[in-house]
């Protein structure tokens, strides 16, 4: 069943050197199953952060449409949630109140309800204990686990993820990953994952949607075939290194054709 | 395999008490008292200095200046007779009175002014041309408006503390944290959910240094305010104490001064401080 309806979207910023406007997206189309972990990859960019921003009604599209349960997005929802690629998190604010600050907004929860999914939350997670904790107390991994806590606690039907390891060391990033798969496991939401990183998204995702830059562009999109659950060992595997080259090998065709140096990450 | 591990922890951890102990070596009391033993020391023999001159030769004219054992009498003299305290209370009455209601008018206009754009349009040019003036200019025009009674000093207080406290306010309101606006935002905040959520509590390190400068200003204030007309207060006792040449009432007069600038600049700075914390991070 279909959870997410990416339709024809496509974008353009204006400039004020360029009459015509830079082309972010061009006419984007990508459905997402409920329950299913899709992963977009691409170069920096590609419009794969406006892409994310379109779908969380953050920024109106000029063409194309996105819908939930075929219902159309024309502005930020309920039934979706984000996770920044920076914490974002409010400093004034202790870790519990941070996770509930979503359900504070949108007040669809009465105050019981919130006491119990702010606690249910930070332990899934693995963050109990530092409830009175203030963010700046905490480690960068930390921090964007308080971040998922949030966007999960809110209760969405679409979880958007924009690049959350992206800031975080190697070590953390990894660990981050296999917990994330874990989390997922419990909470089973429908998820839209935007990263830079190819062996991320093959780790993570059911799909791996692979755009390409100037206009972006879905160039493929990419079924994985490894069971769950998944260990970090899995990245290793002949078959996952395969599939990782041959992603690699579609955005290095594309940055070739732009004259772009692209650093593997 | 086993057994290397095990060295390679015992090394470890005998390289930890190394560490410890290196990081830590015993401190003489000099040592940790360094910046407490020249720093007070230095005064100390400054004033011994200063009195050896004022007391032991007569290069120092009493008209011109004083020395500390002039000053330490003048104010025991000052103490006992009652006055010094009154004059406090009374400059002291003047700043807590002019101070708060500048806080609670700057934190309101402010707020205010940052939240809604069309009124900081219309409001800008006046607030920076005020800004702009010296306020020691306009105590004047304050005398012509509230006398020379309490009102004018109330008066000058407010109106040297309301600019930065406001100032400071309106850009707190205004720079609200880009990536929190966002979040904010994906959860479907309302304009009145920012403005609770983001916009005031991200402020408040904005609004605790206007505060601190105000302080500082608002000090200037009172003493300037009162030495323009009236009988009474610290300023009062700095004015009348140059016009009569009495260089020791004077220098009481400066040394309570100086005194209470130090306490009030030093609490708004620890309570600025204490609050900096809710700036975001970058």
């Amino acid at each position: 069943m279909v959870k997410l309806e990416i339709d024809n979207v496509c974008k353009r910023y204006w400039t004020q050197r360029d009459a015509k406007g830079v082309l972010a997206l061009s006419h984007v189309t990508l459905s997402v199953a409920e329950g299913e972990f899709m992963a977009i990859v691409g170069p920096s960019g590609c419009g794969k952060t406006s892409l994310l921003n379109i779908v969380a009604g953050l920024l109106p599209c000029d063409e194309g449409s996105v819908a939930i349960d075929g219902r159309r997005v024309d502005g930020p929802g309920m039934d979706r949630a984000v996770v920044f690629q920076h914490a974002s998190l409010f400093p004034w604010r202790t870790i519990a109140g941070n996770v509930r600050y979503g359900m504070e907004l949108q007040r669809r929860f009465d105050q019981t309800a919130m006491r119990e999914r702010t606690d249910y939350f930070i332990k899934l997670v693995g963050l109990d204990g530092f409830e009175r904790h203030y963010p700046s107390e905490l480690s960068g991994g930390m921090q964007q686990r308080v971040n998922l806590a949030r966007a999960l606690a809110a209760d969405p039907v679409v979880l958007l993820m924009d690049e959350p390891f992206a800031a975080l060391d190697a070590q953390t990033r990894e660990f981050m990953q296999s917990e994330l798969l874990k989390i997922w496991a419990k909470a089973r939401k429908t998820v839209l994952f935007i990263t830079h990183q190819i062996n991320e998204a093959i780790y993570l995702a059911d799909r791996v949607a692979v755009m390409s830059a100037r206009p972006g562009r879905l160039k493929n999109v990419f079924q994985v075939p490894f069971g769950r659950p998944r260990t970090l060992s899995l990245k290793r595997d002949p078959g996952f290194l395969q599939l990782e080259d041959a992603i690699w090998q579609l955005i290095e065709e594309e940055s070739a054709r732009l004259g772009m140096a692209l650093a593997p990450s | 395999m086993k057994s290397e591990t095990l060295g390679g922890t015992k090394t470890e951890t005998l390289h930890a008490v190394d560490a410890e102990s290196a990081a830590r070596p015993r401190l003489s009391f000099f040592q940790r008292h360094e910046s407490m033993i020249l720093g007070g020391g230095a005064v100390v023999i400054a004033l011994a200095v200063w009195e050896a001159i004022w007391s032991l030769t007569d290069w120092i004219s009493p008209l011109f200046f004083s020395g500390p054992s002039a000053i330490a009498k003048q104010f025991r003299y000052l103490l006992l007779k009652g006055t010094l305290v009154a004059d406090m209370k009374y400059s002291g009455k003047n700043f807590v009175l002019g101070f708060a209601l500048a806080l609670v008018a700057g934190v309101v206009i402010g707020v205010i002014t940052g939240w809604y754009r069309r009124i900081r349009l219309v409001a800008d040019p006046f607030l920076n041309a005020l800004y702009a003036t010296p306020r020691v200019a306009m105590v004047p025009l304050i005398i012509i408006w509230f006398g020379i009674g309490m009102w004018s000093k109330v008066f000058v207080v407010f109106i040297s503390a309301f600019f930065p406290i406001l100032v400071n306010t309106v850009a707190g309101i205004r720079n609200m944290d880009a990536d929190l606006l966002r979040a904010a935002r994906a959860f479907c905040a309302s304009d009145w959910q920012i403005f609770k959520t983001l916009a005031i509590p991200g402020s408040v390190p904005f609004i605790l240094t206007g505060v601190r400068q105000g302080v500082a200003l608002g000090l200037i204030g009172v003493v300037v305010g009162e030495m323009f007309g009236g009988s009474e207060g610290v300023g009062f006792l700095v004015a009348y104490g140059g016009q009569t040449f009495a260089t020791d009432t004077l220098f009481v007069g400066v040394i309570i001064i100086a005194f209470a600038g130090i306490v009030l600049t030093s609490l708004a700075e620890r309570l600025e401080r204490h609050f900096s914390r809710w700036r975001p991070e970058r």
